[in-house]
C-alpha cells in the first residue's frame, strides 16, 4: 500500500484545516508611497469641495448637524424595520429559490409540468419591475379584503420582495447546480439514490459552495431594495426621512438614512470580496476542482 | 451455473452516432468478464447501459432473468444490486471518506448511522484504508481514492460489480493496489464486468475476455485463447499495438 505523506497532497479544499499564512509584506517603501499619495489625493478633493462657493448651502441642506441629530431617532427606528424585513425576506428567499432551482433541475418527462411551471414563474417575475410588484401586492391584495388573507401592507410588501428575489436567486442556484460535474450526479445515482436524493446530498451541497459569492451579492442588493416598501406607507428609514423632510424642507434625514444603509451593506460587500478571494486562493493551491 | 446478466441485441447511439451496434453478452454467477478494446469502442457505454445510467435504444438487458430495461422496472432498485466504479473515482468531494461510504446505505437501504459506519469501517479496515476514515477525498492519492470508491460501491452489498477503466487515471505505481482489490473480490466469488486497458491483469483475472471493436463484440473467449491465438485480424492488430507499447 502506498501512503503519500500529507504535506505532499496540499491542503484540503473542504476540510477545516488551515493552511499557513503566506508572507505578503509589500515592503515599507511601497506602503509609504501609497500613504502619501492617498493623503494628497483625498486632501485635494476635500479642499476643492470645501472651498467651493456652493458648499455652505450644500452643507446646510444635506449635512446639517442639528437636523441630523433631530431626525436620527426616527430614521434609526425606521431602519430597524428595514433590518427585520431584510432578515425575514432573505431567509424565505434562500429556501424558496433553492426549491425552485431543484425543481428546475429535475430530469425526465414526469417532471415536465413542474419544470414548465417554474420556468414560467421565473420568466414572468424577472420581467416585472420590483416596484410594480410591491405596489400590486402591497396595495392590491389588502384592497381585496379577502377572508383569511393578511391585510397588512408590510406583509405584502415583503412578500413582493420574496417573490421577485426568489426568481433571480433560483437562477443563481441553478447556475451552481449546473457547475457541478455530471459525473457527481451519475455516481450518486449509481449508488441507488433517487434524483431528489442525489440533488440534495450530492449536487446541491457542492453547488451552494460554488455560488456563495453570488448569493452574498444578492444579500447586498436586497438590503437596499427593502426600502422600496416605503411606497406603501410602511414607516421604514426612508419613509421616516421623507416625513422629516416634508416637515423641515431639509435633506439631512435622507443622508442619515443613506449612512445607515451604507453601514449595513459595506461590510457584506467587503466580506464577499474576502471570501471570493479566499476560495480562489484555495482552489489554486489544490490545483483541481 | 445460471446467467447473472444477459445482454441481448443492445443498440445505443449518442446524438446519431452509433456506439453499440448489436451487442450480446452473458455473464454467469461468479464469473469475471473483461471488456477490452481501444478507446471509444463502447466499453464504458456498455457498462453505463447495464447500470441504467444511460437509456438504451434497442435490445434487452436481463438481470437474474428480469428485463431491467422494461419501463415498469424501478432503476433505483436495479442499481442497488450492482456497484459501479468509474475511471475518475467520482468520490463526493464535500464529504469525508466515511460519509462517502455511508451515504448510500443510510439513504437507500435506510440503515442506521451506527450500522452503516460499522460496515464502512470494517470494509475500510479490510482494504487498508482505516486511517483515512475522516479524511476528505482531495487529501488522498489517486489509488486511495479509487479504493475508497470500490469500498463505497461494496458497502451497498452489490451482487454484481462493474469497473469502468478504474486504473486509467492512476499513476503507474498506484495501479497495482487497485487491481489487488479487484483480485480479492474475484477470490470471494464476486460477479464482475471489467472494462480495462490492463491486458496482463485481464489475462490473470478474467474467466472470459470480450474484444469490443466499433460497437460490436468481434471476439469472445477464454483469456488464454484471446491473448495467444486471436482469430480476428482486428483483434490481432489491437493486441500487437499493446505488445508494441510494452503493455503485455
Amino acid at each position: 500500500m502506498s501512503t503519500s505523506p500529507d504535506d505532499l497532497r496540499g491542503p484540503s479544499l473542504f476540510s477545516p484545516r488551515r493552511r499557513p499564512r503566506k508572507h505578503r509584506e509589500e515592503g515599507a517603501r511601497g506602503a509609504i508611497i501609497a500613504a502619501i499619495s492617498t493623503v494628497v489625493v483625498f486632501g485635494l478633493i476635500v479642499w476643492w469641495v470645501l472651498s467651493s462657493e456652493a458648499w455652505p448651502e450644500v452643507q446646510q441642506q444635506f449635512f446639517n448637524p442639528d437636523h441630523f441629530v433631530a431626525s436620527w431617532p426616527d430614521v434609526l427606528g425606521g431602519f430597524w424595520l428595514n433590518i427585520q424585513m431584510f432578515a425575514v425576506a432573505e431567509i424565505l428567499i434562500l429556501i424558496f429559490s433553492l426549491i425552485l432551482a431543484m425543481i428546475r433541475s429535475l430530469r425526465g418527462p414526469a417532471f415536465f409540468p413542474l419544470r414548465l411551471l417554474v420556468i414560467g414563474y421565473i420568466d414572468l417575475i424577472r420581467g416585472i419591475p420590483i416596484i410594480l410588484l410591491v405596489l400590486l401586492l402591497g396595495f392590491g391584495v389588502p384592497a381585496l379584503q379577502l377572508p383569511g388573507v393578511p391585510n397588512s401592507e408590510l406583509f405584502w410588501g415583503v412578500a413582493a420582495l420574496v417573490i421577485s428575489y426568489s426568481a433571480y436567486t433560483a437562477e443563481v442556484y441553478r447556475a451552481g447546480i449546473e457547475s457541478v460535474h455530471e459525473s457527481q450526479r451519475m455516481s450518486g445515482r449509481s449508488l441507488g439514490l433517487t434524483q431528489i436524493q442525489a440533488l440534495r446530498y450530492v449536487t446541491v451541497p457542492q453547488a451552494i459552495r460554488n455560488v456563495i459569492p453570488a448569493l452574498l451579492n444578492g444579500f447586498v442588493s436586497l438590503q437596499k431594495d427593502v426600502a422600496l416598501v416605503f411606497v406603501l406607507g410602511v414607516r421604514d428609514a426612508v419613509r421616516e426621512a421623507q416625513i422629516y423632510n416634508a416637515r423641515t424642507f431639509n435633506y439631512t434625514a435622507y443622508v442619515a438614512a443613506a449612512i445607515l444603509f451604507l453601514v449595513a451593506s459595506v461590510p457584506v460587500a467587503r466580506f464577499t470580496d474576502w471570501y471570493t478571494e479566499r476560495v480562489r486562493r484555495k482552489r489554486q493551491s489544490v490545483g483541481t476542482v | 451455473m445460471s446467467a447473472k446478466v444477459e445482454v441481448r441485441s443492445l443498440v445505443k447511439s449518442y446524438e446519431g452516432k452509433v456506439v453499440l451496434r448489436d451487442v450480446d453478452l452473458d455473464v454467469d454467477q461468479h464469473e469475471v468478464v473483461c471488456l477490452i478494446g481501444s478507446s471509444g469502442s463502447g466499453k464504458s457505454t456498455l457498462l453505463k447501459c447495464i447500470n441504467l445510467l444511460v437509456p438504451i435504444d434497442e435490445g434487452e438487458i436481463h438481470l437474474d432473468g428480469i428485463d431491467i430495461t422494461d419501463p415498469g422496472v424501478n432503476p433505483n432498485t436495479v442499481r442497488q444490486k450492482m456497484g459501479i466504479v468509474f475511471q475518475a473515482f467520482n468520490l463526493f468531494p464535500h464529504m469525508t471518506v466515511l460519509s462517502n461510504i455511508t451515504l448510500g446505505p443510510m439513504k437507500v437501504h435506510r440503515m442506521s448511522r451506527t450500522e452503516a459506519e460499522d460496515t464502512a469501517r470494517s470494509l475500510l479496515d479490510r482494504f487498508g484504508l482505516i486511517d483515512k476514515v475522516d479524511e476528505y477525498p482531495d487529501r488522498l492519492s489517486g489509488g486511495q481514492q479509487q479504493r475508497v470508491a470500490v469500498v463505497r460501491a461494496l458497502a451497498m452489498r452489490p451482487e454484481l460489480m462493474l469497473f469502468d477503466e478504474v486504473t486509467s487515471a492512476l499513476d503507474p505505481e498506484l495501479v497495482a493496489e487497485v487491481l489487488g482489490v479487484i483480485r480479492d473480490l474475484k477470490d470471494e466469488g464476486m460477479t464482475m464486468i471489467i472494462a480495462t486497458h490492463e491486458m496482463g491483469f485481464a489475462r490473470d483475472v478474467a474467466d472470459k475476455v470480450c474484444f469490443l471493436d466499433d460497437g460490436v463484440f468481434l471476439e469472445t473467449g477464454p483469456p488464454e485463447r484471446i491473448f495467444t491465438q486471436p482469430k480476428e485480424p482486428r483483434t490481432q492488430q489491437f493486441l500487437q499495438r499493446i505488445v508494441d507499447a510494452g503493455r503485455l
